[in-house]
């Protein structure tokens, strides 16, 4: 029974995965004194967005792509989509000027920060897709003024703007998945590394007498 | 130590912690957003102007719908002339020795004069005089054929010109105010008046509308050929320049009324504005690999000297972490 469960995948697996992020880093209940700065409320915002994003998008997507151009409340889930669509583009800028002045990459987090900035370029071209999907005259527009700069560069002929099928199906599945697992990455990887302390106070901030810390101090970081 | 792995220089934190609640942050995140989208939503709604249809463009603009279906024919208009992927008749853009838009070659093919304006025109049923116009353009050698387009179209070229300029139009195009329909005075034209005859009023019934869509199968989803012939023409242009739409007004990142639009895309949209960009054959593949290596190093920044270094010597730092910075400051000095 051991030796079966010694060579077993999935065991390694989860070892691996509670080694990584044991449970009280994956959602700690605490979190070090210096996250005390309105610009920590960007990356949640970023997330809150692309939640209400995915949900209005998957009503659209459930009543098909034209029932917003006949009803109030297709175009009014339409709307909240755009806004949201604004607000996560919005979050996810000042998100990243803010960690771009805390040099968060900082103590290992280099990959913390190439999910992030990958997340705001997959981004882009998800946003795109949709406006190139919208079948009225800001997709006709979109898509023929932006074919020719895919097109310079080649990958016109494998991703063709003015065809609305398969912008659809980048729009509605392929993108948002990536979009989703670059910030699930993203995510744990904050977890995994904690959030990044202050720049050249890191040697006196230690000095300093620890108060009581809770789960996630004692697991040796706010995760 | 590796590349993605640097060593760490951030040693794990040992002070002082806070009560945090991760899951109700989230959720008081959502609420906050969720209520904003729904609050701007309801306040500015989103645009929707109605697309425009071929056969809007040939009853609105006939004698632009008829000047861009003679390029179509005869070889000459921006989609006949463009290259991959639609075709082979242009290299497509090139910065020095990358050719990336050749090498990626033609995945869309189109060929202009069978797609837009033969094709079409061989679904017209019961129409005798357009059956042997159609049999004559197709039996003449092409260089035949290409002097008829071109003789047909350089009156229809000429009045778009001096409409441009803002000048007297010439005489040689006329529309009929009640049908609607193009006169064009030129000889050696052979039976190319006779098509575009046809061509248009195909076009104002909405004919060549489905006709353009129309492929091997049922079911259409790809709108490339009538995407395409109609950015040949000028309704497109028309309806985005009254909307502020254009390329000079930092084009596609906008959308139609006062909406933001894609304003992050202004970066990208920022080379077109200036030069060399400006005013280069090659602008969009220049762009691009502009943006492309701007993307790289974006990516990068944490191990990009100078990029990497300037928030150290720059303030914002300690704007952002006052708070601790002075809560820290009399345990320091003391």
């Amino acid at each position: 029974m051991s030796g079966s469960t010694d060579r077993s995948w999935t065991v390694k697996v989860r070892e691996k995965a509670v080694e990584a992020l044991p449970p009280e880093k994956l959602l700690p209940d605490g979190q070090p004194t210096y996250v005390a700065s309105w610009i920590y409320m960007f990356g949640v915002a970023s997330i809150a967005s692309l939640v209400v994003i995915i949900g209005s998008g998957s009503i659209l997507a459930l009543k098909g792509p034209a029932w917003w151009h006949y009803t109030g409340v297709g175009h009014f889930f339409n709307s909240i989509h755009m806004w949201a669509v604004e607000l996560f583009f919005f979050a996810m800028v000042v998100h990243l000027w803010g960690k771009y002045w805390m040099s968060a990459w900082r103590g290992g987090r280099a990959r913390v920060w190439m999910t992030g900035a990958i997340t705001f370029l997959v981004a882009v071209p998800t946003a795109l897709t949709g406006y190139v999907s919208q079948q009225n005259f800001d997709a006709q527009w979109i898509s023929t003024q932006a074919k020719d700069g895919l097109n310079s560069v080649g990958v016109g002929a494998f991703f063709n703007v003015t065809n609305f099928g398969q912008m659809y199906s980048y729009h509605v599945l392929l993108l948002p998945i990536a979009v989703v697992v670059l910030v699930s990455a993203h995510v744990l990887l904050v977890r995994r590394h904690g959030v990044v302390p202050p720049i050249e106070l890191e040697a006196r901030l230690q000095a300093a007498p620890a108060v009581e810390a809770p789960a996630a101090a004692a697991a040796g970081g706010a995760g | 130590m590796s590349l993605l792995r640097p060593k760490d220089d951030t040693k794990p934190w040992a002070g002082a912690y806070q009560p945090y609640d991760l899951v109700k942050e989230l959720c008081i995140a959502i609420g906050v957003i969720g209520l904003l989208a729904v609050v701007l939503a309801v306040l500015f709604s989103s645009p929707d102007d109605k697309p425009s249809t071929v056969a809007q463009w040939s009853r609105q603009l006939p004698v632009d719908f008829v000047k861009t279906a003679a390029t179509e024919l005869d070889g000459t208009s921006g989609t006949a002339e463009y290259g991959p992927p639609y075709n082979h008749n242009g290299e497509g853009q090139h910065a020095a020795f990358i050719y990336l838009q050749k090498w990626l070659g033609v995945s869309h093919p189109i060929d202009t004069a069978a797609d837009y304006v033969i094709d079409p025109l061989e679904t017209v049923p019961n129409d005798p005089a357009l059956q042997r116009a159609l049999a004559e353009y197709q039996a003449a050698p092409e260089k035949t054929q290409k002097a008829w387009g071109e003789a047909y179209a350089k009156p229809l070229e000429e009045d778009a010109e001096a409409e441009e300029a803002g000048k007297p139009l010439p005489k040689t195009v006329s529309v009929d105010p009640t049908t609607g329909m193009v006169s064009v005075q030129a000889s050696g034209t052979g039976p190319v008046p006779t098509m575009m005859t046809s061509l248009l009023s195909l076009a104002r019934s909405g004919g060549l509308d489905g006709s353009l869509l129309t492929s091997k199968q049922f079911f259409q989803t790809d709108y490339t050929k009538p995407l395409l012939f109609m950015a040949d023409g000028g309704l497109l242009d028309k309806r985005a320049e009254e909307q502020h739409l254009g390329g000079d007004e930092w084009g596609m990142m906008n959308e139609t009324g006062s909406y933001p639009g894609q304003a992050w895309l202004w970066l990208y949209a920022f080379w077109y504005q200036i030069e060399p960009f400006k005013a280069s054959e090659n602008a969009d593949v220049l762009v691009m690999l502009v943006m492309g290596v701007l993307s790289l190093a974006f990516i990068c920044i944490p191990f990009i000297p100078g990029v990497r270094d300037l928030p150290r010597k720059l303030p914002i730092y300690k704007l952002i972490w006052r708070e601790h910075y002075r809560a820290i400051r009399p345990r320091s000095s003391a």
